[in-house]
């Protein structure tokens, strides 16, 4: 066992696919010299080499393409967009030709990408760095879409996306790569489709995933101190949902809240409750409610940017209103 | 007329090019064509003569059209090449010709596209009913759209926008609110009963009519908890502890066996009710000193009155006699107060309201007696609307719990069995059952001589110790006097 | 590399065979696209189609310098260079049809050509959205040792989008093996080159990237042979180059363009330039046709285009309970990666 940050885990699954397959190569801006953005490739350049560890000019949709194209031509590419803010750039080469191509050619071209991104807000860096789009994605058939939340996961849903033989999307939290945990020696790989019952409940469910796990987990221990028992589910994998955990929960607890950073509107969120609802309708005792970011661009100022996220006491009171 | 993109449905020619007698080649232009965006020049893929022009300059016609017959090399055939007869929808001009042509077949082209073939009569039909030709499937045999297809086609499209005259329109689009944030989520049930589903599977489940249940949930929503409370108090109503207990919001002493106990299913339901009501007419016999009257009614006005009455009415807004017996009663309270009420303890509280209790026997066996509120105010047709109505539900299982504790006096009807007369049991807390046997003719003495007159038997079971024979007497002559003008009931 | 900007010279009359070969591609091309038109007006083919009758000669003549194992990218006018590529009329004309039996089981339709097994990418039916593709199998390429080019052909229109720029940057930055084909038919759908480039003078544009550029003549098949026989030479195992080929479309954009944005006399004067014709005279000339044998040429290309059409006629629609096969790979497939 040891303690490693999640930062430190996720480069060393990095380092472990890069060591374990020559087709599998990094590439993106500030991934090498500069060690990324956030630190995560550091050293990475130096043991691997300017071939696998690949700078990239601020190019988005050319360089996320030649990784589609790249993974089209045998390798296995982990391509790095900084931040999902500047995946926009992007989008037409995601949604146009990594999510569509095995299809739109009748199964001929598999494109066995991984795109990994920042996500999130909680650091002051105002409206255009502090998007949470993974919802957008999760609307799109034909990629996978996995958030990471805790040490272990960060360690060990690298080698599975990279085994998959198609495009996965991995949104790593900004305020989690800091956060420590312990790491079990033989860490490895984990498994990609399911969700996990972070914490066991009988009141309400709490439904969530990436950074605000913490924010769910936090708001469970305030509602245990007031005799509610609440059970958190991280969803991990986002496309596709593990609809089956998150409905056994619900029908043993009769109620959900879901905790989502993108804005209410369209968001995830509205998806896990339209299933909630679909199907465990006869077995909810109180609406589906949900707990997501204010429907603003994101502000500097922090108290402003504070009021505007989900925060602990935003479940709590979410989870009254339910009647728990 | 060819398809010149995805959203092309007509074209017009603007102009020939040719004439009858032309020769042309492949590749050439013989036409101009306007659609809806633009002027397009259009090219044969033929070689031959121009055999006829099909479709005249400034007409507009559906894709797929043919516009030209071509005499070539291969002998007559119609442009374009692969020639559809001509589909006529609801909005083109029709062409007085024919709709049905001949489809030519080529040596290029091994599978046909669908032909729609269709007769003018059933063409006509069509445009009335605002149908699209296109889009059916032809029943009739080689694909022939007929008539019944096209019926049908307009019956659905009559559904879908509610105006058999508009049907050619499509069903407006409707603008549909924006959702309110939750705060100001107020709608009011349109049942006037917030619940969740929770609740109400759960309250199915129990044989529970969940209105009336007080909620605890957002909003005054009922909740799962709620009827789980509900449940027990259920329980008690049907086996209500000895004296002393009148009602609603009060815990029961003694909750009858089973049924609080929220156990499901439909037989072991049936037994825990007939548990409790045997436990409840065994603690009434123990407890409630009974004294029995009887009368004999004549009852021929009621019974003529209700034959003219009724032979106006349709079947399912007829007048029975249990109406009549439960009318008179109620009235007949006013004169006998006594008579309705609760016994409190050792005390009798009279009830300024009457809610008569209607002994209805289960199909699955047992009797319970529901309230019919305020009979006394009710008109002898909302009588019968409410126990019509009352019937039903307590044999269905759905009774508000108000009904089931809320009853002042009880009437019990056996007429319908044949039996003369019947001499009840009170159900506690109240303190009198006014019973009425069948309606037949008997012999009847009236000024000295013998006729044969409708009678029934009515009987009063009655606490002696809130009223006793000469009141008890009273009270079904009072039934007696009523039931003999039912006009004013 | 300087940045040259060339035009190679006009290539010598080609070997008897090899010119009835080229000929033939471009005739086959050529009345495969003409049939299409007369499909699509008769509802058998839908959706856009987008013709190449007239740039013919520019698949055809880039297609001699490539490989087996090379790659090709290219637009949604791409059903010449799928067929100059390998792949055959059947399966062209099934996919056109709609029918499971063409090369994307009807999935993509007369925008969506794709072959694995001519290592043909499509079929892209966004602009500009295709190189950086090219870019990435070049990539893949260089770091697996093999030496391929990816030819990545696009449009004058193409280099408007910041995708051109990217690419042609990344390309040649990393000194990749991508021959950049713009087929410069002078206008993006209805815009005229001059009303959307500052600079019309595409090679030029190219070299800015330090990429060597040439521009060719795209309705003479001979002179585009020869600029990419030379030109794909130098980027297998070498870094990128770029062809203008100038060229012209003789219908309009797509099926419903009234193509009211060209002067008739303007398609009048390329028409005069058909490659077809063109390279017929030069055959007849040198004396490599013979008496007869375009007729012959003409009725053995009927023969298989109305063979493709019979056969995408009779063809199947794949069954609607496999809608969503191939959104993602079915599973079990072992992760390949062991």
């Amino acid at each position: 066992m040891s303690t490693v940050t999640y930062r430190e885990a996720l480069r060393m699954a990095l380092a472990d696919a890069l060591r374990r397959d020559e087709r599998v190569f990094l590439m993106g801006e500030d991934v090498g010299q500069y060690g990324g953005c956030y630190a995560v490739s550091l050293g990475l350049l130096e043991e691997f080499g300017p071939e696998r560890v690949r700078d990239t000019p601020l190019s988005e949709s050319g360089f996320v393409g030649a990784g589609i194209g790249a993974a089209l031509g045998g390798m296995r590419p982990i391509v790095e967009i900084m931040t999902v803010n500047f995946s926009l750039l992007a989008l037409d080469q995601i949604v146009n030709n990594a999510a569509t191509l095995l299809y739109m050619s009748g199964g001929q071209f598999n494109v066995p990408i991984v795109i990994r991104m920042t996500t999130g807000a909680g650091r002051q860096l105002g409206a255009q760095h502090s998007h949470s789009l993974e919802g957008w994605y999760t609307h799109i058939p034909g990629i996978r879409v996995l958030a990471p939340a805790t040490i272990e996961d960060a360690r060990g849903m690298l080698w599975p996306a990279l085994c998959d033989p198609d495009p996965v999307l991995l949104f790593e939290h900004g305020a989690l790569y800091n956060i420590e945990g312990e790491l079990a020696d033989d860490d490895g790989p984990v498994d990609l489709d399911s969700a996990i019952v972070r914490r066991d409940g009988s009141d309400v469910t709490l439904v969530t995933y990436g950074g605000m796990l913490r924010v769910a987990l936090d708001a469970a221990d305030a509602l245990a101190a007031e005799g509610v028992s609440a059970e958190v589910v991280d969803l991990r994998s986002l496309r596709p949902l593990d609809t089956a955990t998150i409905i056994s929960s619900v029908v043993h607890t009769h109620r959900a809240v879901v905790v989502d950073e993108g804005w209410r509107t369209g968001s995830l969120s509205a998806e896990v409750s339209a299933r909630i609802v679909e199907e465990a309708f006869y077995d909810l005792d109180a609406p589906v409610g949900r707990v997501c970011t204010a429907e603003v661009p994101m502000p500097y100022a922090k108290h402003l940017e504070d009021e505007a996220t989900p925060q602990v006491r935003d479940v709590v009171v979410a989870v009254h209103a339910l009647g728990a | 007329m060819p398809s010149l993109g995805a959203d092309m449905d007509v074209g017009k020619v603007a102009k020939w090019l040719v004439s009858p007698g032309d020769v042309v080649r492949r590749g050439d232009v013989v036409a101009v064509v306007e659609t809806e965006k633009s002027t397009i020049e259009v090219e044969i893929f033929e070689a031959g003569v121009i055999e006829e022009l099909l479709v005249a300059e400034g007409e507009e016609v559906p894709v797929g059209t043919a516009l030209a017959r071509v005499a070539g090399p291969e002998g007559p055939r119609v442009t374009p090449s692969t020639s559809v007869p001509a589909p006529i929808p609801a909005s083109a001009a029709a062409r007085p010709a024919s709709a049905v042509v001949e489809p030519a077949t080529t040596s290029t082209h091994v599978d046909q596209p669908r032909r729609l073939v269709v007769s003018p009569v059933v063409r006509h039909l069509a445009e009335r009913l605002g149908v699209d030709v296109h889009a059916l499937e032809g029943s009739g045999a080689g694909g022939v759209i007929t008539r019944a297809d096209v019926e049908s086609a307009g019956a659905r499209l009559r559904d879908v926008s509610h105006s058999p005259l508009d049907a050619s329109q499509p069903a407006p689009v409707p603008r549909g609110r924006p959702s309110p944030p939750p705060e100001h989520r107020a709608y009011p049930s349109l049942t006037g009963v917030r619940s969740s589903p929770l609740a109400r599977r759960v309250a199915a489940e129990l044989g529970l009519e969940i209105e009336g249940i007080p909620g605890t949930g957002p909003g005054g929503a009922i909740i799962e908890a709620d009827v789980r409370r509900a449940t027990h108090r259920e329980a008690s109503v049907v086996a209500p502890s000895p004296l002393g207990w009148s009602g609603e919001g009060e815990a029961p002493r003694q909750p009858g066996p089973a049924v609080a106990s929220g156990t499901t299913g439909a037989d072991t339901r049936q037994v825990a009710m007939r548990r409790a009501i045997g436990a409840l007419m065994a603690r009434s016999k123990r407890e409630i000193p009974h004294y029995y009257l009887s009368t004999d009614i004549d009852m021929s006005h009621c019974v003529a009155w209700l034959e003219r009455v009724n032979t106006e009415r349709a079947v399912t807004s007829r007048l029975v006699m249990p109406a009549l017996f439960i009318k008179a009663t109620a009235l007949a309270v006013a004169t006998v107060p006594e008579m309705n009420g609760f016994m409190s303890g050792d005390r009798f509280e009279p009830s300024a309201e009457v809610h008569v209790g209607v002994a209805v026997s289960l199909r699955t066996g047992g009797v319970i007696a529901p309230a019919i509120h305020h009979a006394d105010q009710l008109s002898v047709d909302a009588l019968m609307v409410a126990l019509r109505d009352l019937v039903n539900r307590a044999r269905s299982g759905v009774l508000r719990s108000s009904e089931m504790s809320d009853p002042t006096i009880t009437v019990t009807n056996l007429g319908d069995l044949g039996v003369d007369s019947v001499f009840g049991v009170i159900y506690p807390p109240q303190v009198a059952l006014v019973g009425f046997g069948r309606v037949a003719e008997r012999p009847w003495a009236v000024d000295g001589m013998v006729g044969v007159r409708s009678c029934a038997t009515a009987t009063l079971s009655a606490d002696h110790r809130v009223s006793d024979g000469h009141r008890g007497g009273r009270f079904l002559s009072t039934i007696d006097r009523l039931l003999q003008h039912p006009e004013e009931l | 590399m300087t940045n040259t900007i060339a035009t190679p010279s006009g290539a010598s009359p080609p070997e008897p065979a090899h010119g009835l070969h080229l000929l033939r591609e471009m005739m086959r091309i050529r009345r495969f696209e003409e049939r299409c038109v007369e499909l699509y007006s008769d509802m058998r083919i839908r959706g856009f189609l987008h013709l190449g009758i007239g740039e013919e000669a520019c698949a055809v003549g880039v297609m001699q310098g490539l490989d087996d194992g090379d790659a090709v990218v290219a637009t949604y006018r791409e059903h010449g260079h799928a067929l100059a590529r390998g792949m055959t009329m059947r399966s062209a004309m099934a996919e056109l049809e709609g029918k499971v039996e063409g090369c994307s089981r009807g999935r993509g339709g007369s925008m969506h050509l794709f072959d694995k097994a001519t290592r043909f990418f499509g079929g892209n039916a966004i602009v500009g959205g295709g190189l950086p593709l090219a870019v990435g199998l070049a990539l893949a390429d260089r770091m697996q040792g093999l030496n391929h080019v990816t030819a990545c052909f696009f449009g004058d229109g193409a280099v408007a989008e910041g995708e051109f720029h990217e690419s042609m940057n990344l390309a040649a930055l990393w000194h990749l093996p991508v021959l950049f084909c713009c087929e410069n038919n002078l206008y993006a759908m209805g815009t005229a080159l001059d009303r959307s480039e500052s600079e019309t003078d595409l090679a030029l544009k190219a070299a800015s990237y330090r990429v060597p550029a040439w521009d060719v003549d795209g309705m003479d098949v001979m002179a585009v042979e020869a600029a990419a026989r030379t030109a794909t030479e130098a980027v297998r195992g070498g870094g990128p180059h770029f062809l203008e080929l100038r060229t012209y479309r003789f219908r309009a954009h797509s099926m419903y363009d009234p193509d009211r944005y060209r002067d008739k006399a303007e398609i009048e004067g390329w028409r005069h330039r058909d490659p077809i014709p063109h390279l017929v005279e030069q055959l007849t000339t040198a004396g490599s046709l013979g008496e007869g044998e375009l007729e012959q040429i003409e009725r053995e290309i009927d023969a298989e285009v109305d063979d493709a059409i019979a056969f995408a006629d009779a063809g199947t629609l794949e069954p609607v309970e496999d809608l969503e096969r191939f959104v993602v790979t079915e599973r079990p497939v072992p992760g390949a990666v062991p």
